[in-house]
């Protein structure tokens, strides 16, 4: 059985290896320089865009996988340099982005978990508070980002606001969920041994919701790790977001394209991070 | 003041309906007592309303009508003086064994430290003979080991009464068997005061001293209270039957089971029925002397 199931992970990753491969091979024909076809017609918008080169056809701007690589281990082998405020290493760049994600997220969490206890133990606030959950929900975190720029006049407080608007509702919800759900037969348990109510609140609830709650502390990372970017991108500065706008502008495909990785990285390890947590307190019934 | 004698545990004219007050509630005008250091239990068909009657008892649900005197004062909620194994185990999955009992130790004892706690939780862990299992979280043990922690559980606290839901129901006949044994004993040792639901009549005439006979709900009603005449020192699991008196008692218990529970209306528009004034029976005396009628066995259920 244990040797069946290593060759099946054998063989899943020899098979990802052969995946990746053929991307790679796909990517390396795609991005050939094509010889002698620079006369095809160009829409001068697009030529003005990419630049003439790359629209003529004689050097794609798409880079190879070589190129990438080679961007990906320069930025490797310096990630944390800082040569002037629009020229910063892509590992000061993720952890700017890092630091916002985990400040709204602790912000949502110390609003989020108190108040879903509150939702959670008392119907009245549940039925006082659920329309304004519902309608608030689902807005795009985005959306935000204009009020939110007006009333805080700062954009990195800005974007921090919109990292907390957007891991507030996964939280929020399932911990009001899992306070709801904790079985009757342990609150009467706290009951009889005439426990107060915030030992019950620490030692009873709070232990048996933790896996309801950390399932939704990792929803709200991994939709903040999402919607950094797409702030970064708005507000500018500094974060991973903004480097890839930047090198949009600069026209740095091959730094778009590793940026994308070291995300996907990053936001790979937030969640196992997450799910390494959830898992601690998850109990077996 | 009502200085005249009140047994500890004293039920005085209990009703308890759920729902609007144009239902019919599930027990009304219930008056019985459970004595200092005595072992009653409860019998009825499932459904009839008994774990209602001993979550009133605990202070987890409140009456519709009627009230709980315990050591001559009216109840007003949960409290440490009333242990409860529940009917389901109900232990916290996310503790241990040492700290489910712990758990309860501590909330008896605040101000101990942790070195006490565990030494006392441990005493009542070697008690229901689980030690060596400290470690285990609820998950991991068999259906007998969880009652006997929640067993545990409840005298770790030492309380003044133990209040106990078909602790036993859930269990095979062979372990059943040990813990009846096991809490005999305890229960003899530390004189417990003890309320017990079963409907299993064999399990009843082994424990109790006293069995209260509760007939079928809605509007249920409890119609007599059986006196177990069997000295408690000659009741022994495996040669219960041999005892004279057993016959009687188990007949008249299954009788009241199989028949009675369910027409007791009737019984009452013959013989009449004060519910403060309940009949105290001793089948088990009227047997000595003349030889019982043997009733063909049937189990205590409907079938
Ligand atoms: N919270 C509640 N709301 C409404 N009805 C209830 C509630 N709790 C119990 N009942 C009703 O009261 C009646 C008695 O329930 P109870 O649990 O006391 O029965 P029981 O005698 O303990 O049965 P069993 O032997 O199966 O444990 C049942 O008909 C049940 O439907
Ligand atoms: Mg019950």
């Amino acid at each position: 059985m244990a040797a069946f199931k290593n060759s099946l992970r054998l063989r899943a990753a020899l098979l990802s290896l052969l995946i990746f491969a053929a991307i790679v091979g796909l990517w390396q024909i795609a991005t050939q320089p094509v010889a002698g076809s620079g006369t095809a017609a160009v829409d001068p918008e697009y030529a003005k865009l990419v630049g003439v080169a790359a629209a003529t056809g004689s050097k794609s701007a798409m880079p190879t996988p070589a190129d990438v690589g080679a961007t990906l281990w320069k930025h490797l082998l310096d990630p944390f340099y800082i040569r002037g405020s629009n020229d910063k290493g892509i590992g000061i760049q993720l952890a700017y982005s890092l630091g916002r994600v985990l400040l709204g997220f602790a912000l949502a969490a110390l609003v989020a978990v108190p108040l879903g206890f509150l939702i959670g133990m008392s119907p009245l606030v549940y039925r006082a508070l659920d329309p304004f959950i519902q309608v608030l929900k689902p807005v795009s975190p985005l959306a935000w980002m204009p009020l939110a720029l007006y009333t805080i006049k700062d954009s990195a407080i800005s974007s921090i606001f919109v990292i907390f608007i957007c891991s507030v509702w996964p939280m929020l919800i399932n911990t009001a969920f899992g306070v709801a759900g904790v079985r009757k037969e342990w609150l009467n348990v706290s009951r009889t041994l005439e426990v107060g109510p915030f030992r019950t609140a620490f030692k009873v609830i709070l232990p048996a919701a933790a896996p309801t709650i950390m399932t939704g502390m990792r929803i709200s990372v991994g939709i903040a790790w999402l919607v950094i970017v797409a702030a970064e991108m708005l507000v500018g500065g500094t974060g991973i977001g903004y480097f890839v706008w930047n090198e949009w502008n600069n026209l740095s495909i091959a730094n778009i394209i590793t940026a994308i990785l070291l995300i996907g990285l990053v936001g790979l390890v937030l969640d196992q991070v997450l799910a390494w947590l959830a898992k601690l307190v998850t109990y077996p019934e | 003041m009502q200085q005249q004698q009140r047994p500890l545990i004293s039920v005085e004219g209990l009703s308890r309906r759920f729902g609007d007050s144009g239902q019919t509630p599930v027990f009304e005008d219930l008056w019985f007592g459970v004595d200092r250091a005595e072992f009653c239990c409860l019998i009825g068909h499932s459904g009839c309303g008994k774990t209602t009657i001993l979550n009133v008892l605990a202070g987890l649900d409140q009456p519709t009508e009627g009230a709980v005197i315990v050591d001559n004062r009216e109840i007003d909620g949960p409290s440490l003086d009333r242990a409860v194994i529940f009917q389901g185990h109900a232990l916290l999955p996310w503790l241990t064994v040492m700290g489910n009992i712990a758990f309860a130790v501590t909330s008896r004892w605040p101000s101990w430290d942790r070195a006490k706690v565990r030494d006392h939780a441990a005493k009542f862990i070697e008690l229901v003979g689980l030690t060596g299992a400290e470690g285990k979280r609820p998950a991991q043990l068999s259906g007998g080991m969880k009652q006997r922690v929640g067993i545990a559980r409840a005298l770790s606290i030492q309380p003044k009464m133990l209040l106990m839901d078909e602790p036993f129901s859930a269990l095979d006949a062979l372990t059943r068997g040990m813990l009846q044994d096991e809490v005999l004993r305890i229960c003899a040792a530390t004189n417990q005061t003890v309320f017990m639901i079963t409907h299993d009549v064999d399990e009843a005439i082994l424990l109790a001293d006293r069995i209260v006979l509760m007939t079928n709900g809605p509007g249920a009603k409890i119609a007599e209270i059986v006196v177990n005449t069997m000295p408690r020192n000659e009741r022994h699991r495996n040669d219960l039957h041999r005892h004279p008196q057993y016959y009687a008692i188990r007949n008249h218990l299954v009788e009241f089971l199989v028949n009675r529970s369910r027409a007791f209306d009737q019984e009452i528009a013959e013989h009449g029925y004060d519910p403060r004034r309940l009949k105290l029976v001793k089948p088990g005396l009227a047997a000595v002397n003349p030889p019982a009628e043997v009733v063909p066995l049937t189990t205590g259920r409907r079938q």
